[in-house]
C-alpha cells in the first residue's frame, strides 16, 4: 500500500485532544521553585544600581540575582550566520552596565510560589539614568553603549552581494524604476509562551531541561559551553511545543538563567513567561525598509536591480547573527532572471526588542518589496503586471538555475521549477480573464474590489545533515529516533508515513522519538522547512536499510534468494509459493544478536527551492477602512507532498499569519521607546473572522533532484506572499497603483491613502 | 505569605478540596492545585481563550475568574470531555479534519464549542464562525477548526454519539 501522498490522520493528535499534552508549563517537580524576571522599564539607559534587598526579604523568596551573580557567564553566542564585528553586540543573560530595550532582563527572582516571585519582582528597583532612545534603523548610526564600548556604533554589519554587469544594465535601460517600501515589526507569537523547567539529578549530576524546542542539540552544546558543563551532564528534553514559527527554541537569556539556577540553587527551577513578557522579550522580526532601483527594457524586463535595505535588529544581535538580512539579500531576486543584481543590507540596532527569524524570514519582506516593484514597473510602462512577471520569470530550461549569490553559507541554485507553467495553471484555475471582467463590473457598480498576485521562491531543507536510527521489535513495532524537533507541524506522522511506504506497515505501528538529546547524539532541529527534506530522507534511507537487512535474514530463514522476496504488509514473502515471515518474527530471530535495526544519514550541501504564487481578492470599505479578503488562493509546488492534508494545513496557517503581518500586527513604540503593543488586545492577531478559507493549488510538478523523496519543504510558502498579494489587491481595489508602500495596511494608513486620493483628485 | 482559603471544586464530576490564596485564578487552581493541566494559559488577559472551561455549562475564560469564585459551581474541563476511551464528537472531528497542529489552543476551542453546542445545538454556520472568533489559534488558519465544529455539530444533532 502507498503511504506517501495520503492525507492520513495525525499520530500526534490523541493526547492533545484529551488534554493530556506535556507542554513546558505542565511539568511539576517536588521542591521546585519559580523564576520571575525583572525587566527594564526604559528603552535605553545606564544602570546606576539595582536594589534587591526588599525583594530578598519577602517570605518565600529563595534568591534574587543581578549580573553580579552570574558575572562568570558569557553572553549568548550565535547559532547561525556569525559575522565579523557582531561579537560585541551579543546579549548578556542579565543587563550589564546598560539597558537597551524595554523588557530586557535586569534581575531574576526565585521563590517557592509563582505569585510570590511576581510580588518580589515588583519590589526590585532599577535605578537607571535614561538616555535618548534610537528607534529609527534608517537614521544615522548612534552609539551602542557609550561608556562600555566607546565609539562602537549601532551598525554591526552590512551584507553585500552582487553579480552581473550593473553599469551595462543601467546604460541600456529604457527606464529606471525606483521604489521605497517598509515592512512593519511583527513576529511569530506562538500560543504557548516560552518556558523551561530545569531539574538537577543530584546522584548522576545530570541537569535536564524540559521545555526544549527547535534545536535541542545545538542548545545543549551552547548551554554546556556557557556553564562549563560536560555536554554529557546536560540533557534537553522536548515535550509538546505550542508553536514555533522561528522564534521559539532559540537560546534566550531566560533559558540559561534557569540552567544556572537549577545548578546553583540545587532545586528544580521552573520559568513560564507571561504574554506581556513574551511580546517584550521573545524575538521580534521583519521591520525592514527597502530602496530599490530597477533598470528595465520597454517590455518590463529587469536588466539590473540595485537594492539597499535596512533591518531593524533591535537592541542586540541574538542567535541568528546576520540570518534575516542575509536571506533578504539572497532571496530578493526571487523567481526572476535579473541579469545584474547588487544589494547592500544594513543591520542596524535600535532600542527595541532584539529581532530574529519568523517564518519565511527575509522572504516575506523581500517578496513584498520585489512584487511591489513588479507592479510599479507594470504601472509605469502601462503593461499588465502578469505580463511583466511572465517576461522576467526564470524559464524551465534554465533549471537548475544558479542564482549567482549565496545565503546561509550555501550557494543559491534553484534545483527545479516550472515557473511559467505554475502561473498559467493559476490563471486557468481562476478563469482569470472572466474574473477580471467580473471585478471590473463590480467596480463600475461602485464597489472597491481588486485582485492581486505575488510570485515567490522559497527555500527549504537546509543541511548539512541529519541522522535517524530505526529499530523494529518482535511485536513488529518500529521506533524511529531523530534529532530533529517537533513544533506542532506533524513531524511524527510525516516521518512515519515515509517509513511505512518502505516497510508497508500502518503508521500506527511506528513511534517517532524527537527532541531528546539523551536518545541520539546529534540532530540539527526544526527550522528552515528542513525536517521533511532532511529527516524524511534519512528515514527513507534507514527504512530501506532495515528492509534490506530483513530481506537478507528472511532469505536464510525461507531458503529463498533475496531477489525472489518482496516486502508486503509488514512481511517478507516469497514471490512464487507464498511462504512468508513477518518483520516482527525476523526481529525475534535477531533478538539474541543485534536486533533488527538500521540507521540513515542524509547529507545536503544545497537547499531545495519550492516556489509559489499567492492570489488575493479584496474589498475595501471606504467608510470604515476595513479590508475584507473575499478569496485567497495559494499555488505551491512542493515537489512531492508526503501528506497533502498537512501541507494544506501548513499553507493555510501560514496565510493566516501573513494576513496578521499585512493588516493587523505591529509592534508600535512611542517616542521614548515604550512599547505600545504589550497585550493581545493591542497586538492584534487574526481571528477566524479575518481569515478566509484558503484554497490551495498544491502541485508536484518539479520534484527536487536533491533528495531521494523529491520533496521540498512546505512550512513557509503559506506566509511568504501574503503581504505582497494583499498590497496588489488593495492597490487594484483603490485603483491607485503603488498606493500601498508599507505593511501593515491598518485602517488609519488606508484612511490616509484614501484621503490623499480625494485631496489630489 | 498570603492567607489561604479552603475550597472544594467540582471538576468533571470529581470533588477537589484545595487550599488556595483568594487571588489565585481559576486556571492556576485547576492546573497547579487540581493537577489538571489540559487547560492552557495563553495570555492571562482574556483574549486568546486557550483557558476556556465550562462553568455551570457556560464557556468562560478561566484566567479571568478566581478559583474561590468557582466554589459550588459545576466546572468541566477538556479532561472531562471524552467518555472513557470514546472521544467526544468534537474531539473526533478535530482529529479527522486536521483541526489542530501544535494543539495548545485546542482544549480552549473544544470547550468553547462544547459549551455553545450544548446550549444551541443548531447553530448556523455564521453563528459558529462568530463563536469561534472568540479564541485564537496561531497554527491552523482556522478553516479546519470551523469545519470540524460544523461537522461535529451536525453529528451531535443527528444523535449519533460514539
Amino acid at each position: 500500500m502507498n503511504y506517501i501522498g495520503r492525507s492520513l490522520k495525525r499520530l500526534e493528535d490523541r493526547p492533545l485532544l484529551l488534554g493530556a499534552g506535556a507542554f513546558a508549563a505542565d511539568g511539576r517537580w517536588p521542591d521546585q521553585i519559580y523564576m520571575r524576571v525583572v525587566r527594564s522599564p526604559v528603552a535605553f539607559g545606564k544602570i546606576l544600581g539595582i536594589e534587591t534587598a526588599e525583594a530578598t526579604r519577602l517570605d518565600g523568596v529563595v534568591a534574587v540575582w543581578t549580573i553580579q551573580d552570574v558575572d562568570d557567564l558569557p553572553p549568548i553566542d550565535f547559532r547561525q550566520m556569525r559575522a565579523e564585528g557582531l561579537v560585541p553586540y551579543r546579549q548578556w543573560i542579565l543587563a550589564r552596565d546598560y539597558v537597551r530595550y524595554v523588557g530586557e532582563p535586569v534581575a531574576v527572582v526565585f521563590a517557592t510560589d509563582p505569585y510570590v516571585a511576581e510580588d518580589a519582582a515588583d519590589l526590585v528597583f532599577c535605578d537607571i539614568e535614561e538616555l535618548e532612545a534610537n528607534l529609527d534603523a534608517t537614521a544615522k548610526p548612534s552609539l551602542f553603549m557609550p561608556d562600555s564600548y566607546p565609539g562602537l556604533l549601532s551598525e554591526p554589519a552590512v551584507i553585500r552581494r552582487s553579480y552581473g554587469d550593473m553599469d551595462a544594465a543601467f546604460g541600456q535601460a529604457h527606464r529606471v524604476v525606483e521604489l521605497e517600501v517598509k515592512i512593519g515589526r511583527h513576529t511569530g507569537v506562538p500560543l504557548e509562551t516560552r518556558g523551561a523547567l530545569g531539574v538537577l539529578d543530584a546522584d548522576s549530576g545530570v541537569l535536564t531541561i524540559y521545555g526544549a524546542a527547535k534545536v535541542p542539540h545545538y542548545n545543549r552544546d551552547a548551554i554546556s559551553r556557557m556553564l562549563g558543563l560536560d555536554p554529557g551532564k546536560l540533557q534537553l528534553s522536548e515535550g509538546h511545543v505550542g508553536g514555533g514559527f522561528g522564534i521559539r527554541g532559540e537560546l534566550y537569556p531566560e533559558d540559561v538563567l534557569v540552567c544556572a539556577a537549577a545548578l546553583r540553587l540545587r532545586r528544580p527551577v521552573k520559568w513560564i513567561e507571561d504574554r506581556k513578557e513574551h511580546l517584550l522579550a521573545a524575538n521580534h522580526s521583519r521591520d525592514q525598509a527597502y530602496h530599490l532601483l530597477a533598470a528595465v527594457d520597454p517590455h518590463g524586463f529587469i536588466l539590473g536591480l540595485k537594492a539597499e535595505l535596512f533591518t531593524d535588529q533591535g537592541a542586540y544581535v541574538r542567535t541568528h547573527g546576520t540570518t534575516v538580512t542575509d536571506l533578504s539579500a539572497g532571496m530578493l531576486p526571487g523567481p526572476y532572471v535579473i541579469p545584474a543584481y547588487s544589494v547592500e543590507g544594513h543591520i542596524r540596532l535600535t532600542n527595541k526588542t532584539p529581532a530574529g527569524t519568523y517564518r519565511a524570514p527575509g522572504r516575506y519582506e523581500s517578496t513584498f518589496a520585489r512584487e511591489r516593484l513588479i507592479e510599479k514597473i507594470a504601472a509605469e510602462l502601462e503593461l499588465s503586471s502578469i505580463d511583466v512577471r511572465r517576461i522576467n520569470l526564470v524559464p524551465e530550461d534554465a533549471m537548475p538555475f544558479d542564482r549567482g549569490v549565496e545565503t546561509l553559507g550555501t550557494h543559491i541554485v534553484y534545483d527545479s521549477g516550472k515557473y511559467h507553467d505554475l502561473l498559467e495553471r493559476l490563471l486557468v484555475h481562476l478563469d482569470y480573464d472572466r474574473l477580471r471582467e467580473e471585478i471590473a463590473a463590480r467596480r463600475a457598480g461602485g464597489e472597491m474590489v481588486g485582485l492581486g498576485i505575488a510570485y515567490f521562491v522559497e527555500k527549504s531543507g537546509l543541511g548539512p545533515d541529519d541522522l535517524v536510527r530505526m529499530s523494529l521489535d518482535k511485536s513488529g513495532a518500529v521506533e524511529i529516533v531523530t534529532g530533529v524537533a517537533s513544533i506542532g507541524q506533524g513531524v511524527e506522522t510525516v516521518l512515519a508515513q515515509i517509513c511505512s511506504e518502505t516497510l508497508d506497515i500502518p503508521i500506527e505501528r511506528i513511534t517517532v522519538v524527537h527532541g531528546q538529546t539523551d536518545r541520539i547524539e546529534c540532530g540539527r532541529g526544526a527550522f528552515a522547512s528542513r525536517v521533511t527534506v532532511m529527516a524524511g530522507s534519512a528515514v527513507k534511507i534507514a527504512s530501506e536499510a532495515l528492509r534490506d537487512r530483513a530481506v537478507a535474514v528472511a532469505a536464510d530463514l525461507l531458503q529463498a534468494a533475496p531477489d525472489q522476496l518482496c516486502l508486503v504488509d509488514g512481511a517478507v514473502t516469497v514471490r512464487q509459493g507464498g511462504a512468508s515471515i513477518r518483520l516482527g518474527d525476523i526481529a525475534g530471530q535477531l533478538e539474541q544478536t543485534d536486533g533488527l535495526k538500521s540507521e540513515g544519514w542524509f547529507r545536503a550541501d544545497h537547499m531545495t527551492y519550492p516556489y509559489g504564487i499567492h492570489f488575493a481578492q479584496v474589498k475595501v470599505d471606504p467608510l470604515t477602512c476595513g479590508i475584507s479578503i473575499e478569496r485567497y488562493l495559494v499555488a505551491y509546488d512542493v515537489g512531492r507532498a508526503v501528506n497533502p492534508m498537512l501541507v494544506q494545513g501548513q499553507i493555510a496557517g501560514g496565510v493566516a499569519q501573513g494576513i496578521g503581518g499585512a493588516l493587523l500586527e505591529e509592534f508600535v513604540y512611542d517616542e521614548q521607546g515604550q512599547p505600545l503593543a504589550t497585550s493581545l488586545a493591542d497586538y492584534l492577531m487574526p481571528t477566524c473572522r479575518e481569515v478566509p478559507d484558503v484554497e490551495v493549488l498544491l502541485r508536484e510538478d518539479a520534484p527536487s533532484p536533491l533528495n531521494p523523496l523529491g520533496v521540498k519543504g512546505a512550512g513557509e510558502g503559506g506566509i511568504t506572499g501574503v503581504g505582497a498579494a494583499l498590497a496588489s489587491a488593495i492597490d487594484a481595489a483603490l485603483q491607485q497603483p503603488g498606493a500601498v508602500d508599507r505593511l501593515p495596511i491598518t485602517p488609519d494608513r488606508l484612511h490616509r491613502i484614501l484621503h490623499r486620493k480625494r485631496g489630489s483628485s | 505569605m498570603h492567607e489561604k482559603v479552603s475550597i472544594t471544586l467540582d471538576v468533571n464530576g470529581c470533588e477537589h478540596s484545595v487550599s488556595v490564596e483568594p487571588r489565585r485564578t481559576l486556571v492556576d487552581v485547576l492546573r497547579d492545585d487540581c493537577h489538571l493541566t489540559g487547560t492552557h494559559i495563553g495570555c492571562e488577559h482574556g483574549v486568546c481563550g486557550a483557558c476556556t472551561v465550562l462553568v455551570d455549562d457556560k464557556p468562560i475564560r478561566s484566567c479571568l475568574m478566581f478559583g474561590v469564585q468557582a466554589e459550588g459551581r459545576k466546572i468541566r474541563t477538556v479532561e472531562g470531555l471524552a467518555n472513557g476511551d470514546t472521544l467526544h464528537p468534537l474531539q473526533r472531528a478535530f482529529w479527522e479534519n486536521h483541526g489542530l497542529q501544535c494543539g495548545f489552543c485546542t482544549p480552549g476551542f473544544l470547550m468553547l464549542a462544547a459549551g455553545a453546542l450544548q446550549e444551541t445545538p443548531d447553530m448556523s454556520d455564521g453563528e459558529i464562525k462568530e463563536l469561534l472568533s472568540s479564541n485564537l489559534c496561531r497554527c491552523t488558519g482556522y478553516q479546519n477548526i470551523i469545519k470540524a465544529v460544523r461537522l461535529a455539530a451536525a453529528e451531535m444533532r443527528s444523535g449519533i454519539r460514539g
